[in-house]
């Protein structure tokens, strides 16, 4: 049994007094205090989270973005440089192998981000897939820490650790930067459903960043935020998370996410890995939808978790379960499920099987909350 | 948070006075209920249950699990507390006081621990 990787900010979290879980074979924050004050924190001020955990793969080269337009879904060439763009790798059969965020950092340079559970998965693929083009795959999984600022006072408290010129930073932007005079790589993006920004910085700069922006969070009700919230907080902007709503038995399209599957790719005469499949999922979907993905919201206060079966009014098994959680913004039990698409309308009432009892939920759209802008 | 010296525990995390008329107060210990983090919902058994040492008669959620509530002892629930059911977080802010969770008669209890010996059982 090997022992749990430690991020640069381990010793932080400690003194801290963060409850620590193993996530992905690292010893990450769960929660610093309550993981409802810092859900409501990121928010309504923002929050600050070590998200060191994640994978990253540098590909560079001539032919880097052509290499990625084979091995990914996505239309990564097609990608501005200094932006960004959420994709996904998909096996030769389409099931998908991780959801990524690619940054293109200059014309022949990608960062690739992956799920940390996935991230030696996503690196041997790319590595294998860049086969016959000009283009190098490095792992980068130790040359960065990441942290990110969530929350609508995010911008407020950058400005005080940086020059860069955050108002031009647009979403799903990166910009190479100095925060507390270390260079970093700064991209607006994160998973929270909230504006904010993820630091990539030298593992050995991280402990001045976590400061730097500590320091200048005070006033702005900035808190140290642990893994717990950050789940709460993209399962009420219904985003994704691997291992739950999107798995290798999945294609994008059973997902609700075929828009991701770009077959108006032009580079490498429009072949990319799993294309032949994708397209016969996504012809399969359009004829003949299979479960979908919705949300649910319980108006009792025991909450529908993952691999709880969703059942019609009448008892039969209509779904699954993939995440579930009290909702700290809705003051309810919220969760994402797939059900059978008959029952997917808004507005269906349905049940959870709780533990043998069925409590009665709702089917609402996703997101269950987007922030105004 | 230390754990009172005048309270007996069990190795699920319980704790409960000393009878008092036969009645004991039981609830959840502060490394228990700091270990669940924020609880969500909490349901009791009811009064005039019977509860049987070791098993359970009730559950606790938090954000992230669900947790059996065993009962230290084998008796009659005679009181619950609609404090903790209205407003779960007392378990959280005031497990040795506020949240506390039901009263029992009791007729018989399993081994219990000292204060001591279940602070060294936890590690503390």
């Amino acid at each position: 049994m090997s022992s749990l990787r430690l991020t640069a900010l381990d010793a932080l979290h400690r003194a801290l007094g963060a409850t620590m879980t193993d996530f992905a074979g690292w010893d990450m924050p769960l929660r610093y205090g309550s993981e409802r004050e810092e859900h409501l924190a990121v928010r309504t001020r923002a929050g600050l989270f070590d998200l060191s955990h994640m994978g990253e793969i540098t590909v560079t080269g001539p032919q880097a973005g052509e290499m990625l337009d084979h091995a990914l879904v996505g239309f990564v060439s097609a990608l501005g440089v200094l932006r960004a763009r959420y994709t996904m790798i998909c096996a030769e059969n389409g099931g998908i192998l991780d959801d990524l965020i690619v940054y293109r950092l200059r014309e022949d340079a990608f960062l690739v981000v992956a799920n940390a559970s996935n991230a030696q998965l996503v690196l041997d693929e790319l590595i294998a897939r860049a086969k016959g083009f000009d283009a190098v795959v490095t792992d980068d999984r130790d040359t960065y820490a990441l942290i990110a600022v969530q929350g609508p006072e995010s911008t407020a408290i950058l400005a005080g650790t940086t020059d860069a010129d955050l108002p031009g930073l647009k979403y799903y932007a990166i910009l190479p930067a100095q925060v507390a005079g270390r260079d970093v790589l700064l991209a607006r993006t994160g998973y929270t459903g909230e504006d904010g920004f993820e630091v990539f910085c030298n593992p050995g700069d991280a402990e001045a960043i976590w400061q730097a922006l500590t320091a200048a969070g005070e006033g702005h009700g900035l808190v140290p935020c642990g893994l717990s919230c950050r789940d709460t907080l993209r399962l009420e902007a219904g985003m994704p998370l691997y291992g739950h709503e999107l798995s290798t038995d999945l294609t994008p399209f059973d997902a609700g996410l075929g828009r991701v599957v770009r077959f108006d790719k032009t580079t490498n005469e429009g072949a990319f890995i799993g294309r032949k499949a994708l397209e016969k999922a996504a012809a399969e979907a359009e004829a003949n939808p299979p479960r979908v993905l919705v949300g649910l919201v319980s108006e009792g206060k025991r909450v529908p978790r993952a691999e709880y079966t969703v059942v019609s009014a009448d008892g039969a098994p209509i779904g699954r379960i993939t995440s579930g959680a009290p909702s700290p913004t809705l003051g309810k039990p919220i969760a994402i499920a797939y059900v059978d698409a008959a029952h997917a309308a808004p507005g269906t009432t349905v049940a959870v099987d709780v533990r043998g009892k069925h409590e009665p939920v709702q089917v609402v759209a996703l997101p269950f909350y987007k922030r105004a802008r | 948070m230390s754990n009172p010296q005048h309270l007996q525990y069990t190795k699920e995390h319980e704790w409960l006075t000393a009878t008092e008329n036969g009645v004991s107060t039981v609830g959840i210990t502060a490394h228990a209920a700091d270990a669940l983090g924020d609880i969500v919902y909490v349901q009791l058994p009811e009064v005039g249950d019977d509860v049987t040492a070791g098993e359970s008669c009730g559950e606790l959620e938090s954000t992230k699990s669900v947790s059996d509530l065993f009962s230290p002892v084998t008796g009659k629930i005679v009181e619950i507390n609609q404090d903790v059911v209205d407003d779960n977080s007392l378990v959280n802010s005031a497990p040795f006081e506020g949240g506390w969770l039901f009263k029992v008669q009791v007729e018989s209890t399993d081994e219990l621990l000292s204060a001591d010996e279940y602070t060294a059982f936890i590690g503390g």
